[in-house]
């Protein structure tokens, strides 16, 4: 039984990253219809971005916040500029083919230009870790947790209590009514796609110790961030944070109890059967199709 | 492609390439042949994709499926012509199974679902070492032999991919023509009007689906055939992603898309990499990285893919 409790409390930990790519996943499809499929290499470049700050001589504070403001300019304004703008006319398929040319191409930029390694990455809590009524719990179990978990808050109180958070939740629920009732439509989706780059550092801050920086880390965590997505609810933001929890304490539990070498295929199962059984996933409302 | 100026071109174009096999190196059919065998895999993409409008990301796994089919039958002395149909079942009854949950919801799950596919795939075939040989894969995939005729030879195997690519490219063209055919295009332009004039979407999509995966499988058993070693890394999803950008770049929903698609993903590389020229070799390198952002560039001016290039001109001379 401890064992258990303690492979449900790394994998809650797990499953925060998850929900923080997820999160920003879900964003980006609510406000501006985007499906993203570089999102895991948008969690990559800041992971890289930070260790090139650090590089230089900055500290870690100072690196996450330096990369935070260049991934909020090059991830959220230059990906919205440049891809997204011009290609929401077309429809979802180009919109989401140039998202995997971006994936390749930021890949193999990172591959070929600076390298093919794996780079470790520092971490942002202290080593080590205490007992907790008889389970051994990690200070960094702990810190990404409580770090994830204020990000959501924070996050969830700017949407809910805030004029601008609640006119983007009016954008992302019906557009036009939004801009019948004077909300700045073009600025509360720029500021979801500022959002979502921010997240993405969050994300890249807390997986890259475990992770490492590598170009492709982002297949894996971007994979994760699209089936926690939909196993929570594409349309609800609470859903991205259950499904994220859910795939990070069940890789946990299956590698483990069943075999360490499929723990990659958990989330497509779970996907599945979600898909199976509950279409609009876990949280979600189903939508009427529009004609 | 109706026209009998087209048709010419084509037969021209088939003898030419059938003609230059006999006086290529080795290397150069070995690429010729694996280009057609890609073909047969991306030609059944452009079904799913170009046809019933679907993002499918799994194509690789489909290809390793039949790949691995092929190995294990054939090295238990299956012949070749009995092991191309059980592949092809195998992918369509897979195809099936994988896209009904998927298509069921809502459309664009299909691309999550066979994304996730994938990596499932490339996992059993890593790690079930007692079927699949594991990272070491399985060697000595013979080549296969007709009425005591061994196909063994780089030429007589090209050929004989060659006509089979032609057989597989005819039946699609067949089937597109087909009224049944004509409802796969009429649900990619507007799936609502199609099924209020009685098409049903989910089956017809699911069908369109379940071929582009029995001709994945179809392409695997070849390429097993022609490599003669299969091991997990050419059926990673990246390959799917590859197989899928090559149909886009080319010209989703165009015929002869996949062709020029896919020469770009095999050969080009391919050829940047047995080149010795100094700025060639520094594209090698590069290469996917330019790749990638002329994706992005090609989907921002043109979205119909290379081959709706002349098109442009077309409906420019008719505007005026």
């Amino acid at each position: 039984m401890g064992d258990f409790i303690q492979l449900v409390f790394s994998g809650t930990a797990t499953g925060a990253i998850y929900a923080l790519a997820a999160l920003g996943f879900t964003l980006l499809w609510q406000a501006a219809g985007v499906i993203n499929f570089a999102q895991g290499e948008f969690v990559m470049l800041p992971a890289f971005g930070m260790l090139f700050f650090m590089a230089m001589g900055a500290p870690m504070w100072l690196a996450f916040l330096l990369t935070c403001a260049l991934s909020m300019l090059i991830l959220g304004y230059g990906f919205k500029r440049i891809i997204v703008d011009p290609l929401i006319k077309h429809g979802v398929i180009p919109l989401v083919i140039a998202t995997l040319g971006v994936s390749i191409a930021v890949k193999s930029i990172i591959r070929a230009g600076y390298s093919a390694e794996a780079h470790p990455f520092p971490s942002p809590f202290p080593d080590g870790q205490f007992a907790l009524a008889g389970i051994n719990v990690s200070y960094a179990d702990v810190g990404t947790l409580v770090m994830a978990g204020m990000i959501v808050v924070v996050l969830q109180s700017f949407l809910n209590k805030t004029v601008t958070g609640r006119a983007m939740q009016a954008v992302a629920q019906n557009t036009d009514a939004a801009r019948v009732l004077g909300i700045n439509v073009k600025r509360m989706v720029l500021y979801v796609f500022l959002i979502n780059a921010m997240l993405a550092v969050v994300a890249a801050l807390l997986v890259a110790p475990t992770y490492l920086a590598k170009f492709d880390m982002g297949d894996s965590i971007g994979q994760k961030a699209f089936f926690a997505a939909i196993i929570g609810g594409f349309n609800q933001t609470r859903g991205a944070l259950l499904g994220g929890v859910l795939i990070g304490i069940l890789e946990n539990v299956v590698g483990f109890y069943v075999s360490p070498a499929y723990k990659e295929g958990v989330a497509l199962v779970l996907f599945l059967a979600v898909i199976l059984f509950r279409p609009e996933g876990l949280l979600g409302k189903s939508e009427e199709r529009k004609v | 492609m109706n026209s009998p100026r087209n048709t010419l071109l084509l037969a021209a174009g088939l003898v030419l390439i059938a003609v230059a096999a006999l006086f290529a190196k080795r290397s150069e059919v070995y690429l010729l042949t694996l280009t057609c065998v890609y073909l047969i895999a991306t030609f059944g993409l452009n079904l799913t994709v170009g046809y019933a409008g679907q993002m499918s990301l799994g194509q690789a796994a489909f290809f390793g499926i039949g790949a691995y089919i092929a190995a294990i039958a054939m090295k238990a002395g299956v012949p070749f012509l009995a092991v191309v149909p059980l592949a092809a079942v195998a992918c369509f009854v897979v195809g099936l199974a994988l896209g009904f949950p998927a298509l069921r919801v809502q459309h664009h799950y299909l691309a999550f679902a066979t994304l996730g596919f994938n990596v499932l795939v490339f996992l059993i075939m890593r790690n079930e070492e007692k079927i699949t040989g594991g990272t070491f894969g399985i060697s000595a995939i013979p080549r296969p032999s007709f009425f005591g005729h061994e196909l063994g030879g780089a030429v007589p195997f090209f050929y004989f991919t060659f006509v089979s690519l032609i057989i597989v490219a005819s039946l699609l063209w067949w089937l597109l023509r087909s009224p049944w055919g004509r409802a796969f295009a009429a649900l990619r332009d507007n799936p609502i009007r199609a099924e209020s004039l009685g098409v049903n979407i989910t089956a017809y999509t699911l069908l369109a689906f379940a071929i582009g995966a029995a001709c994945a499988g179809i392409g695997g058993v070849y390429y097993a055939s022609l490599v003669e070693f299969i091991e997990p890394g050419p059926f990673h999803f990246s390959t799917s992603l590859l197989m899928l950008l090559a149909v886009i770049v080319g010209g989703s929903g165009r015929f002869m898309g996949p062709v020029v698609g896919t020469v770009i993903i095999i050969l080009l590389p391919e050829f940047l990499r047995s080149s010795n020229v100094e700025w060639l070799k520094f594209m090698q390198k590069w290469y996917l990285a330019f790749f990638g952002v002329a994706v992005i560039a090609l989907m921002i001016w043109l979205p119909g893919g290379i081959l709706s290039f002349a098109d442009r001109f077309k409906v420019k001379e008719t505007a005026k």
